[in-house]
C-alpha cells in the first residue's frame, strides 16, 4: 500500500478558515476535510457538502416504530387475547396513543443516531486518523490530499500560508 | 437619532480563549480528586449504603416496613417517584427545548443538567421497583407472552404507559447525553496518555471533528431535541395520568398534565440551580456559570412557580364549581384537614418563596438563590405528598379515615435515592467534563468579553 501524503494547514480562527476554504476551492484545489474543535456554521456549505438530511432516517425509523407499536397493541389486545372490560371496545385506539408515541420516539432517536454512527464510521474500536492533535482543542486543521490534486505541493503550501494558515505541515498516513 | 438596545451580559467572562476553555474544564477530569470531592463522595456512598440496607430490608420483609395502611396505600414511595421524575425533566428542558429556542446560555449548564436527568430518572425507577414488593418480577410489566397463560399487559392502563414512557425517556436521555459528550471525550482523549487514552478513545468512538461530521452531528442534535421535547412533555403527562385517569376525588382532574409538567420544570430547575451553584465554586467555573446564568434560571423558577400557583387555585375553583360534594371536601380537607401543614408547606415554598426573585438584587444573590432552590424542592415534594396522601387518607367511608405517619422504612428508602443520586453525580463530575466544551467554544466568539468589540 502506498503511503498517502497530506498537507495540513493550521488556522486559529473560524472566520479565517472559512475565508481560506473559499479561496482554496476557487483555485481548484480539492480539500480533503477541515477538522474543527466545534461546529462552524456554514463551513460544510463552503466545502460544497450537501445539506445533511438526518431527518430521513429519523422519519423512516419513527414510522417503523409507529407501525410496530400499533401492531403490538392491536394484535395483543384485539386479536390474541381480547379482554372484555365493562363491555368496552377490545381495542380502543385513544388509550394506545401513549404506547405508539413512545415507541415512535424511541425508534426514531436510536435509529437516527446509529445511522449517524454508521455513516460517519464511528465506533468504540475505531482508530481515527488525526491530522493535528490540536484540532479537538483550539485549532482548525485543513487537510489537502496530494494524490487527488494536480497542483504541486510547494504551491499548495505557499498558498495556504497566503490565505492565513499559521502553520503548514506534511502528514503521511 | 440612534437607538441603543441593551446588550446581553456576556455568557463567558474572563476573556477566555479556546484553549483556556479546554484547560479549565479538562483540569478536574485530569487531576487527582480534591479533598472536598473525596469527603463529599464518601458521605454520599455512606448514605447510599445505609439507604441500600433499608431497600434490601424492604424487599426482604415486604412493604409492611413502610407506614402504609388500609386507607393510604400510596404514600412516600409514589411521592418520591413523581418528585424524582419531575426533577429529571429540567435536564431535557435545558438541552432540548432551550436548543430549539436558540437560547445560547444553555451551553454552560446543559451537560450537568442532562446527567442530573439520567440519575434522577434512575432514582425514580428505583421507587417503582421498591413499590413492586417483588422486584424480581419487574419484567412482568413488559409485554411478554406470559408463560403462565397467554395474558398480555393491559395497554389501556396508565401504569403500563408509565413503563413505556419512563424507559423511553431514560434511553433517549442517555443517548442525547452521550452524543453530546462525544466531541468532548475526543478532546480528553487527545490530551490523555496510557490507559486513560484507551478508555476515552473507545468512548469517543474515533471522533475527529471533520466539517462533514459536525454538520451531520448538528442535524442529529437538532432532531434529537425535536424528539425529546414532546417526549419530556409526554412523560410527566403520563405520570399525571396515573392519578388523572382514576376516580379518586382530588385526582381525576383534567388540569393535571400541564400542571405536572410546569411543576416538573420548576423543581428540576431548582435542583439544577443547587448543583450548579456548588459545581461552579468547587471546580472554579465562575467564568462559565455566571450570575447571568443564575439570574436566568431564577426567572424560570419564578415563572414556573407562578404557573403551579395558578394551577393550585384553579383546582380549588374547579372543585367548588363542580358542585360535587366529595370533590369539594377533598380540597377543603387538603387545606384545613389534619394534613394542613403539608398544604401550607406547598403553598409557601412553591408559590410565595420564588416571588423574591422579582428583585434583581436577590435574583443575583448566590446565597438567596441556593436557599430558595432548596425550599422549592421541599415544596415540590410537599406538593406530591399533598396530592397523594391528602386525597387518600379520608375516603368515602368515615370509619376508615386515618392519618399517615412515615416509618423508618420510608425514610431509609428515601435516603437511598439521595445517596444514589449524589454518588452518581460526583462520579460524573470527576470523570466527565461538567461543561460542554465544544458548545461553549462555539458561542465564545460572539459572547465572550474579549471579542465583544468586533
Amino acid at each position: 500500500m502506498t503511503d498517502k501524503k497530506y498537507i495540513v494547514g493550521i488556522f486559529n480562527d473560524e472566520d479565517v478558515v472559512m475565508d481560506a476554504v473559499q479561496k482554496i476551492r476557487s483555485k481548484g484545489i480539492k480539500i480533503h476535510e477541515v477538522f474543527c474543535p466545534y461546529p462552524v456554521h456554514g463551513l460544510d456549505h463552503a466545502l460544497g457538502y450537501e445539506r445533511p438530511r438526518m431527518g430521513v432516517p429519523a422519519f423512516l425509523f419513527g414510522i417503523t416504530g409507529t407501525c410496530l407499536a400499533f401492531l403490538l397493541t392491536f394484535w395483543t389486545l384485539g386479536i390474541d387475547w381480547p379482554m372484555n372490560i365493562g363491555g368496552k371496545n377490545f381495542f380502543p385506539f385513544p388509550t394506545n396513543i401513549p404506547i405508539v408515541f413512545e415507541l415512535t420516539v424511541l425508534l426514531a432517536a436510536f435509529g437516527m443516531s446509529f445511522t449517524f454512527f454508521f455513516m460517519e464510521g464511528l465506533g468504540p474500536s475505531v482508530k481515527p486518523i488525526i491530522f493535528d492533535i490540536r484540532s479537538t482543542d483550539d485549532k482548525f486543521a485543513m487537510a489537502i490530499d496530494l494524490n487527488k490534486n494536480t497542483v504541486s505541493d510547494s504551491e499548495i503550501k505557499a498558498f495556504l500560508s497566503e490565505v492565513g494558515a499559521k502553520e503548514v505541515n506534511v502528514k503521511e498516513v | 437619532m440612534s437607538v441603543v438596545s441593551p446588550i446581553r451580559e456576556h455568557l463567558v467572562t474572563g476573556g477566555k480563549t479556546y484553549h483556556d476553555v479546554t484547560e479549565d474544564i479538562c483540569r478536574h477530569v485530569e487531576s487527582k480528586p480534591t479533598k472536598e470531592w473525596k469527603i463529599a463522595f464518601a458521605i454520599s456512598v455512606l448514605v447510599l449504603l445505609y439507604g441500600g440496607g433499608w431497600v434490601l430490608w424492604t424487599w426482604w420483609e415486604g412493604l409492611g416496613v413502610w407506614g402504609l395502611n388500609k386507607t393510604v396505600g400510596w404514600a412516600w414511595d409514589i411521592t418520591n417517584f413523581v418528585w424524582w421524575v419531575g426533577i429529571g425533566h429540567a435536564g431535557t428542558l435545558i438541552s432540548a427545548i432551550l436548543l430549539l429556542f436558540r437560547q445560547k446560555w444553555r451551553t454552560s449548564i446543559n451537560r450537568a443538567a442532562e446527567a442530573m436527568t439520567i440519575f434522577a430518572v434512575l432514582c425514580a425507577a428505583s421507587f417503582i421497583l421498591m413499590h413492586m414488593g417483588r422486584p424480581w418480577l419487574a419484567y412482568w410489566a413488559l409485554p411478554l407472552p406470559n408463560t403462565f397463560g397467554s395474558l398480555w399487559v393491559n395497554f389501556n392502563s396508565p401504569l403500563v404507559w408509565d413503563v413505556f414512557a419512563i424507559s423511553t425517556y431514560f434511553s433517549v436521555s442517555c443517548l442525547f447525553w452521550f452524543i453530546g459528550l462525544i466531541p468532548d471525550l475526543a478532546t480528553i482523549r487527545d490530551r490523555a496518555t496510557g490507559i486513560r487514552k484507551t478508555i476515552y478513545g473507545a468512548l469517543s468512538l474515533g471522533w475527529t471533528g471533520g466539517a462533514k461530521t459536525w454538520a451531520r452531528y448538528e442535524d442529529v442534535s437538532l432532531i434529537l431535541a425535536g424528539l425529546s421535547t414532546p417526549l419530556v412533555l409526554s412523560v410527566h403527562t403520563i405520570v399525571s395520568f396515573d392519578f388523572a385517569t382514576s376516580v379518586i376525588p382530588g385526582w381525576h382532574t383534567t388540569i393535571f398534565p400541564p400542571y405536572f409538567v410546569a411543576g416538573a420544570i420548576f423543581s428540576g430547575f431548582a435542583m439544577v440551580q443547587n448543583l450548579m451553584l456548588v459545581t461552579r465554586v468547587v471546580y472554579k467555573l465562575e467564568d462559565y456559570i455566571t450570575l447571568e446564568h443564575i439570574s436566568l434560571m431564577n426567572k424560570i423558577i419564578t415563572l414556573t412557580g407562578s404557573i403551579v400557583g395558578v394551577a393550585y387555585i384553579t383546582e380549588f375553583f374547579i372543585a367548588a364549581y363542580s358542585g360535587v360534594e366529595y370533590e369539594k371536601y377533598a380540597f377543603i380537607n387538603r387545606a384545613t384537614g389534619p394534613l394542613w401543614w403539608s398544604y401550607f408547606g406547598m403553598m409557601f415554598c412553591n408559590v410565595m418563596s420564588p416571588q423574591v426573585f422579582w428583585f434583581k438584587k436577590l435574583r443575583e444573590n448566590i446565597v438567596v438563590s441556593f436557599v430558595i432552590a432548596v425550599v422549592v424542592n421541599i415544596g415540590m415534594w410537599f406538593e406530591r405528598f399533598v396530592i397523594i396522601v391528602t386525597s387518600l387518607h379520608r375516603d368515602y367511608l368515615p370509619s376508615s379515615w386515618t392519618y399517615f405517619t412515615p416509618r423508618m422504612g420510608d425514610i431509609g428508602d428515601y435516603l437511598f435515592s439521595f445517596g444514589f443520586f449524589f454518588t452518581c453525580f460526583f462520579l460524573f463530575s470527576k470523570f466527565l467534563p461538567v461543561i460542554n466544551m465544544a458548545e461553549v467554544k462555539a458561542v465564545l466568539k460572539s459572547s465572550s468579553e474579549k471579542k465583544s468589540n468586533h
